[in-house]
């Protein structure tokens, strides 16, 4: 056997290794402000999950929100759920991304556990993700009334780390 | 105990771990000196000093344990993990419910196992022991520094101790996480024994049949805490995320199954080598695999490079810490495999249809499944290095990859353990199993026509392939007793073992076949009183109320499930609050028979007292997880073997001779 075979394990490692560094690095950019903070929210064209009705940017509300990007296959998601729908009946807005997801699922989702969205954006193959650099669900960017993306939170919403992102929400009002 | 000393219990508690560090320390210098030196006093103090280690690391994780039953909240750890109204019990599984303290738990298993290797290597030769336990230090250093560096569990709040605790995140406040993760760990650590073995004989130059049956008993026990694990953490995620999925695809998931899939190959790799002195350089490789991944696993989990549910708080440090340590156990291991491999020699030969030719497809296929599961898993992370953009990978690229190869891996297991070493011929593997693939595949195709009346083609697969394994391990039983029934509790622990674990894994195909292709469910508004049917099934709402728990409150509906007008089960699905976090937990009810589940979720509450519910009805669900269990008493049979612990120095110097000669 030809003896510099046996180093492609080794090899193979020093790769990884390599690539789990770099991913370290870029772990701050998730923790500091995303790239796309201070930004418009990105354009797109797309339905609503229960409605049907044809959605683009401008159908955001002019209010403070936040936008949830969620798929019936993130166990997190679950997680972070009852959190959401406690938000909601404080009377926040929440415009949904319902993210690589069965619609159909979805709506039975939203049926079982509640419905904590204003409404909800259809991403059946990420576009939208894409465009928002979404990380994996669940993610929750903080948008302002003009539409500008003022912050964002990869991982759930929970008490804990609404009380660090309630501050921020509150002074966009 | 005097107040005063038991307030120092958590400093106890730290020098205790301070003291297992140097202990280790000395455990990977003094016995390889020895070993260099040819010095067997030297060598002779690795068992104490492994058992010292083993000791004082229980001690200090005994101290947490303390600080967290007696409520110290002037412990960092303490006050962000537990609250005074949380019960005992959970106060306990609350030493491991974050980061620090379950890194304390691992390297407490990992100086157990030290511990046990120590104890039960009396036929082993001085030179391997001190060689084997000075690399078990080696990890022990290097994570015990981490522990005591980046993640050190006796931190004090000092002067002002919080009064009261933040609590246990509730999804953690449960039965199954008291058993899951120091079961997942016992194996992920349990691997760093094979993983020693492997270097110690790539050292000492000495890869022989002896070592592969000192590998064997401790690789199986490894990987049965490691199939009891990951069976746990399903059956976890089943009931308490209260959504009735029960595999995920989730990083963490993911980085519990890629070392299973690689210890799996492992103990059948390290059977031929014991059996036929072959395979040798790729069961130290195989070895190496293991043990990385499950390091590989712990990584991923704490770093926070990728997001789940598990992940512990992400915290750069010690993504860095613990990177540099995976740097040096896998660079390291990998870079002595590399320069020490081609001194390995396998001699004997054999024949393309044989058992050797069956395990090694085997052992290809479990390989190429856990790389298809790396691949997914460090798909998202590739993708946005190489400036591609973030994604993620759903749960159909994995089954897409994952089940095809499960339904060869299944169809060559069969004929596997039928096939003799050496040389076999198709024409007597066709003869011998002929009626077991014919019965299989028509009972296969059966399934799905008695079970809903419609043709499908996955069930028939996931079916046949089933009773193919199942049937060819019977005539396989059948054949080695000699069709005397009486023989057949002669045929060994081992064998029995073997038999057990394959019939397992077909009971586990046929629980996913079943569940993923005939679970029923449904989302409804309901209102007391009023009644809904899902198949064969009435479930009717009985009645909504509030029941007050320890340390939460909850929301609870109670249904009553009817069939054929009998009434089937009376089911009380809850959604509690818990009071310390405010956080909401679903607490699904379930019906469990050997068939079918029965699932009631509760949703959100809707105007008129009704309630959103989720209802499911799950056939087969408990086999996923009866598999496993027939697979770990399989694997417990296998280490029961006596021929691993009977003085076999003769014995092993026999096949070692044969294999010069040969």
């Amino acid at each position: 056997m030809m003896r510099w075979l046996l180093f492609i394990p080794l090899a193979l490692a020093l790769a990884l290794g390599v690539l789990f560094w770099i991913g370290l690095g870029k772990e701050d950019k998730d923790v500091l402000p995303s790239p796309l903070v201070g930004q418009p929210f990105p354009a797109f064209n797309a339905v609503a999950l229960l409605t049907d009705e044809a959605l683009d940017q401008s159908s955001l509300p002019a209010k403070p929100m936040l936008v949830n990007v969620w798929a019936t296959w993130c166990p997190t998601c679950k997680a972070e759920h009852a959190f959401l729908n406690q938000l909601a009946k404080q009377g926040i807005t929440i415009v949904g991304i319902n993210y690589k997801d069965d619609s159909a699922k979805a709506r039975e989702w939203l049926k079982a556990f509640g419905d904590p969205y204003a409404f909800n954006i259809v991403d059946p193959d990420g576009k939208l993700g894409l465009e928002l650099g979404v990380y994996g669900a669940p993610e929750t960017f903080l948008v302002d009334s003009q539409g500008i993306i003022r912050g964002k939170h990869v991982g759930d919403l929970n008490t804990r780390v609404w009380q660090t992102l309630q501050p921020q929400f509150e002074a966009m009002k | 105990m005097n107040a005063e000393v038991a307030m120092m219990v958590p400093e106890f508690g730290q020098l205790a771990l301070i003291i297992a560090l140097v202990l280790a320390a000395m455990q990977v210098v003094i016995p390889l000196v020895g070993v260099q030196s040819g010095r067997e006093w030297l060598m002779a103090y690795a068992r104490p000093l492994a058992a010292g280690q083993a000791v004082f690391l229980m001690v200090s994780l005994l101290a947490l344990t303390y600080a967290f039953v007696t409520d110290d909240f002037s412990v960092v750890y303490v006050a962000t993990n537990s609250n005074t109204q949380l019960p005992t019990p959970y106060k306990i599984s609350a030493v491991w419910g974050a980061h620090e303290g379950s890194l304390l738990l691992w390297v407490t298993m990992l100086g157990a196992w030290g511990l046990a290797v120590a104890w039960f290597s009396r036929t082993l030769p001085l030179d391997m022991v001190a060689r084997v336990l000075s690399i078990m230090g080696m990890v022990s250093v290097g994570f015990i520094l981490f522990t005591v560096h980046t993640s050190n569990p006796f931190e004090r709040h000092l002067p002002s101790a919080p009064l009261e605790g933040a609590d246990l995140n509730p999804l953690l406040q449960d039965f199954g996480l008291i058993v899951h993760p120091p079961t997942l760990y016992m194996g992920y650590v349990g691997l760093s024994v094979a993983f020693a073995f492997a270097l110690a004989a790539l050292m000492s130059g000495r890869l022989d049949a002896a070592w592969a049956r000192w590998s064997r008993p401790w690789t199986t026990a490894a990987w049965v805490f490691l199939t009891l694990g990951i069976a746990l953490g399903s059956w976890w995620a089943y009931y308490e995320l209260g959504w009735g999925g029960w595999w995920f695809w989730d990083p963490v998931e993911n980085a519990s199954l890629m070392p299973w899939l690689v210890a799996t190959a492992l103990m059948h790799s390290l059977a031929v080598t014991e059996k036929r002195g072959l395979f040798k350089s790729w069961t130290v490789l195989l070895a190496i695999f293991a043990f990385s991944l499950s390091l590989l696993g712990t990584f991923l989990v704490r770093s926070g490079v990728l997001t789940s549910v598990h992940a512990f708080a992400s915290d750069p440090d010690r993504g860095v810490f613990i990177l540099a340590l995976l740097g040096i156990c896998v660079g390291g291991s990998l870079l002595l495999y590399a320069i020490k491999a081609p001194t390995v020699a396998s001699v004997g030969r054999y024949q393309w249809v044989s058992r050797e030719s069956a395990l090694l497809v085997n052992n290809l296929l479990l390989l190429v499944s856990a790389f298809a599961i790396l691949l997914g898993t460090l798909y998202p992370l590739v993708h946005d290095f190489m400036g591609l953009g973030k994604l993620s990978v759903g749960a159909a690229w994995f089954n897409t990859m994952f089940v095809p190869l499960s339904v060869l891996l299944a169809l060559v297991m069969g004929i596997g353990s039928m096939s003799r070493w050496k040389s076999d011929a198709f024409s007597r593997l066709g003869q011998e199993l002929k009626w077991a693939c014919l019965a299989a595949i028509l009972l296969g195709a059966a399934v799905p026509l008695l079970a809903s009346g419609e043709w499908n083609w996955q069930v028939v697969m996931g079916m046949s392939v089933s009773f193919w394994l199942i049937g060819a391990t019977l005539v396989d039983v059948w054949k080695k007793s000699r069709g005397q029934l009486a023989r057949i509790p002669k045929l060994g622990v081992s064998f029995h073992g073997m038999v057990l674990a394959h019939v397992g894994v077909a009971i586990s195909i046929i629980g996913v076949t079943m569940v993923s292709n005939y679970s029923l469910e449904k989302a409804v508004k309901i209102a007391p009183g009023e009644s809904t049917e899902l198949g064969s099934y009435r479930f009717e709402f009985a009645e909504a109320g509030h029941i007050e728990g320890p340390n939460y409150v909850s929301d609870a509906t109670r249904f009553k499930v009817w069939r054929d007008d009998k009434l089937m089960e009376v089911l009380t699905a809850e959604k509690r609050r818990y009071n310390a976090s405010g956080q909401i937990m679903t607490e699904a009810a379930i019906d469990v028979s050997l068939f079918r589940d029965v699932y009631v979720s509760m949703g959100e509450e809707l105007p008129d007292g009704a309630w959103g519910m989720r209802l499911q009805v799950k056939p087969y669900m408990r086999w996923v997880w009866l598999g496993a269990i027939f697979m770990s008493i399989g694997g417990l049979l296998a280490v029961m073997d006596k021929r691993y612990r009977a003085r076999q120095h003769k014995r092993a110097a026999a096949p070692a001779a044969k294999e010069a000669v040969a």
